[in-house]
């Protein structure tokens, strides 16, 4: 799409779009092309010599058994967040949806945790979820359940994914609650005439309508999960114990702070840099549906 | 004012489609021209060439003396009126109207004084202070019309300016325009697609078709002489029943002799074009048109009834006969009708141009 | 509207009442927390009643800062997390305005490559190239400045996108009408056009505020110097000690001291942030 009217200037256009363009290439281009360079490098231990090694970064970082452990923990705690907030914020917004009085007050105290910072969210719920001091820690273990997310793997992932999905519930209801709302009711109505129940009318007319926000929501939920998250992990577990919080962009953030292997850190952010092509690839395909839609 | 002038002008886009061929034009002083064609015809395109919208590709325009091919826009001293108004629609109608005038440098107690005037002129001076989305449609109509008068500028271009409106209001305004255009004397070119509307507003009647000029002339000219088989079936509504009649001993006719009409020297086929209100009942002595149709249908539309029919003979010639006030012939029956020769129009076959009469 | 039970509406009431409590709950508990002193806290019998140590905690991490970790007061990080906030919305919209208006008002050279440039950066978010990017600034000696906390941050594919949808919608005549009236491509930029996308610019700034505010990864990058400090990077700071010597009041305090903010913003221009988020995720 093009617009008609514009206006004919030879140097004003170049002037208005170069301060961007200008970030973009210091900030963006060539620090992407930094790392596709350096993934192909290894530095000796001393620093002094570089030697240009094609693949061999990758080579070795697959042959860690480690970093297959970061990537299946990566998979189940995106899964986990992703399938957790969708669901949880489904329910909420079909109860919502249904014009009963106080929807709107309802809207308003279930989207601000939206403004949290990931990293205080994690903060919120270390406080409670803390072993020795925490309440909530406090009642399981009265109530008999043994919870020490420090020691136990297990019990760390559980905690950043709660508070990860508490955080991400708001966004998952806003964007659902509009879908909800842009299904024409005389649908809905007509379902009803023809004899469908309120729990097959859901699932037989209302979830397939609003597959197009699910299916968006799934995806920006997993980049949530991958990138966002970084900040709950590390206020939460620093990855721990024993790595067992640790997901891809977190094991770059550490790695690369410990400073000694730049060619397996840059390796690791190029692989990072596939995946986001990737789900933007997918985010665009539904993009393309929806405007033939 | 200024006279508007356009010579051998041209339009070529970027795509190789030619939107505007060989287009020449004189309109006069203080004339109010119309463009009228269906739409693609070009005649938008032209209008937007003389604003300064479009470039032109080739071909000369010229505002009073001035050739204004490479000015802009604000260079020509034009006033638009748009389609769609193309009000600011951030600004309250007295800055919509004052906008051109501040951007050109005007005195602010002038701007005051043009835009109070024009207000008054145009009966929108209770609304100086609202935004435009707080007018009606024939309100926000009124302002892009004060817009343009406020300029005091040397030609008025106006694009389609009534097509948003509802037919009471359109048939309102259009007379306003008239009235008002008359009193400024501002030269004007008017677009649209409405055949009545060209015919009632026009000095000066441009028909356009396919990019091209097909007639130019008065508006009554253009409906009584209309130059083309095309001029012929645009212009008037109902439109012009159009027959194909071949010459058979000095005769021309059609639909086994259902036509009769007298072939001028050295035609072979040839198109046969009459009126609907020139149809009347009986038939022809031997100078004038005999047609003899079967009515299928009648549509009284009050004043008049239309009676829809075909050709004796030659079931897909549709003909439409318009008679005064009620009719009570019932469908299904066989009428004569004739038309006096000068009401008779021949064009052409391969050309579709008017024959010489 | 298909008429519903009087007891499916308790039920819909009921998981929304369960919902909210949830989401709530872990704020309500910040903010208790925020009013206790230490060892009823470190105890674990802390209760949920507000305690008598709201103004002393406050008054502490505002003006004084932890004993042992961060040093630095509260007011300081807030200062720092509102200017790197302001100048991360307020340069987004600026320049991704700027390049918008190029991109679609103009026809130049190089026009397309120009946009797939900007485009393409949707695909290089900060955490995939952090530490070439920290050596970039680095060597241009822009460590523990403002303008290296945020200048990274500016140029984003997703306002100038936004911008160019919007001005896609502005009606061709507008600009015609400029043009006959004497407005040039300035005139017409800030006459008309920019008043124009006031909303749009106001429901941008919502979610850029809220995005610049939450930033941690870059920051924590970045500054070194203790008054460079943003809050959401001094809440982590002040954790990382022995469990023990974590000063829980103090920490749930400047919780919720980051908290409030783009909380209160989301909350008053509730409109507007919607706004922005559905528009900048299309």
């Amino acid at each position: 799409m093009e617009k008609r009217a514009i206006f004919s200037n030879r140097f004003l256009p170049l002037a208005l779009i170069a301060p961007q363009i200008l970030i973009t290439l210091v900030f963006f281009y060539w620090p992407a092309i930094q790392a596709v360079w350096q993934s192909f490098l290894i530095e000796d231990a001393f620093g002094l010599s570089t030697e240009f090694v094609w693949f061999e970064n990758y080579q070795l970082l697959f042959t860690k058994a480690h970093y297959f452990r970061t990537f299946t923990t990566t998979m189940l705690f995106s899964f986990l967040v992703a399938f957790l907030s969708l669901t949880i914020s489904l329910l909420l917004a079909v109860q919502a949806d249904k014009s009963i009085k106080g929807a709107g007050v309802y809207r308003t105290l279930l989207i601000w945790p939206y403004a949290v910072a990931p990293a205080v969210a994690g903060v919120l719920w270390i406080f409670m979820l803390n072993p020795s001091l925490g309440m909530i820690a406090k009642a399981m273990r009265s109530a008999g359940i043994d919870w020490n997310p420090l020691l136990n793997g297990g019990d760390a992932m559980t905690l950043v994914v709660i508070a990860s999905v508490w955080k991400q519930i708001s966004y998952n209801f806003l964007f659902f609650l509009a879908g909800l709302q842009a299904i024409p009711k005389s649908v809905i109505e007509a379902a009803a005439i023809d004899g469908a129940g309120s729990a097959r009318r859901f699932w037989t007319i209302i979830f397939p309508l609003l597959s197009p926000t699910t299916f968006f929501l799934v995806v920006v939920n997993i980049v949530y999960a991958f990138f966002d998250t970084l900040g709950v992990i590390d206020s939460m577990t620093q990855g721990g114990p024993a790595k067992a919080t640790e997901t891809l962009v977190y094991r770059v953030f550490a790695d690369g702070r410990l400073g000694s292997d730049l060619g397996g850190s840059a390796a690791q952010s190029v692989i990072l840099m596939f995946i986001v092509v990737g789900l933007t690839a997918i985010q665009f395909k539904y993009i393309e549906r929806k405007v033939e839609y | 004012m200024a006279s508007i002038t356009l010579r051998n002008v041209d339009k070529v886009y970027a795509g190789g489609v030619q939107a505007v061929r060989n287009v020449s034009l004189d309109v006069a002083d203080g004339e109010l021209v119309v463009l009228v064609g269906p739409s693609g015809c070009g005649k938008s395109t032209l209008l937007r060439m003389i604003a300064g919208l479009e470039s032109i590709t080739g071909g000369e325009i010229r505002i009073g003396e001035r050739r204004v091919n490479e000015l802009e826009p604000a260079e020509r001293d034009i006033a638009m009126v748009f389609q769609n108004y193309a009000l600011y629609p951030h600004m309250t109608v007295f800055d919509n109207l004052a906008y051109g005038l501040r951007n050109r440098g005007v005195p602010r107690a002038e701007i005051d004084r043009r835009v109070d005037e024009a207000a008054r002129l145009l009966e929108i001076e209770p609304f100086l202070a609202r935004k435009p989305r707080a007018l009606s449609g024939g309100q926000r109509q009124r302002v892009a019309m004060g817009r343009a008068i406020v300029r005091e500028p040397q030609a008025f271009l106006f694009d389609e300016p009534l097509s948003n409106l509802d037919a009471k209001l359109r048939n309102q305004m259009r007379i306003e325009i008239r009235q008002l255009q008359r009193r400024l004397g501002t030269t004007s070119v008017y677009v649209t697609h409405d055949q009545l509307e060209a015919m009632t507003l026009a000095d000066l009647l441009v028909v356009m078709n396919k990019g091209e000029v097909e007639q130019v002339g008065p508006p009554l000219d253009v409906y009584e002489r209309p130059a083309s088989v095309f001029v012929a079936g645009f212009i008037g509504a109902p439109a012009m029943n159009l027959i194909e009649a071949k010459a058979v001993n000095g005769r021309l006719t059609a639909g086994s002799g259902a036509l009769d009409l007298p072939a001028p020297a050295g035609v072979d086929t040839v198109r046969v074009g009459v009126r609907p209100e020139h149809l009347h009942f009986g038939s022809a002595d031997g100078a004038g048109l005999t047609l003899g149709l079967t009515v299928d249908a009648i549509e009284p539309v009050g004043a008049e009834t239309y009676l829809h029919g075909h050709l004796d003979g030659s079931p897909r010639t549709t003909l439409i006969v318009r008679v005064a006030g009620k009719s009570l012939i019932p469908p299904g029956t066989r009428i004569d009708t004739h038309a006096a020769a000068g009401d008779v129009h021949l064009f052409d076959i391969a050309t579709g141009k008017r024959l010489p009469d | 509207m298909i008429e519903r039970s009087h007891l499916g509406n308790v039920l819909a009431h009921l998981i929304l009442i369960i919902g909210v409590v949830i989401i709530c709950f872990p704020v309500y508990v910040a903010v208790i927390g925020s009013t206790h002193d230490a060892t009823t806290i470190a105890n674990g019998n802390m209760p949920l009643v507000p305690g008598g140590h709201f103004l002393e905690n406050y008054y502490r991490i505002l003006f004084e800062g932890t004993k042992s970790t961060t040093r630095e007061p509260v007011a300081t990080m807030l200062l720092n997390s509102l200017i790197m906030a302001m100048m991360i919305a307020v340069g987004k919209i600026a320049i991704s305005l700027l390049s918008a208006y190029a991109i679609v008002y103009f026809r130049f050279r190089f026009r397309m490559v120009a946009f797939w440039v900007i485009f393409i950066t949707l695909m290089l978010p900060v955490e995939v190239r952090i530490y070439p990017t920290y050596k970039v600034i680095a060597d241009l000696h822009m460590l523990d400045t403002y303008t290296g906390l945020t200048l990274p941050l500016i140029a984003s594919a997703t306002a100038t996108l936004l911008f160019r949808q919007f001005f896609m919608t502005v009606p061709d005549e507008l600009v015609e009408a400029s043009k006959i009236d004497g407005a040039g491509p300035v005139k017409f930029f800030f006459d008309t056009l920019l008043p124009l996308s006031r909303t749009t610019m106001a429901a941008l700034f919502v979610i850029l505020f809220i995005y610049g505010w939450n930033q941690y990864l870059w920051p924590i990058l970045i500054t070194t110097r203790d008054d460079m400090q943003t809050i959401v990077i001094g809440i982590k700071k002040m954790l990382a000690v022995v469990d023990a010597l974590t000063e829980w009041q103090l920490v749930m305090a400047t919780a919720v001291l980051a908290m409030l903010p783009p909380v209160v913003v989301v909350v008053a221009m509730q409109n507007l942030f919607i706004k922005g988020l559905t528009e900048t995720e299309k």
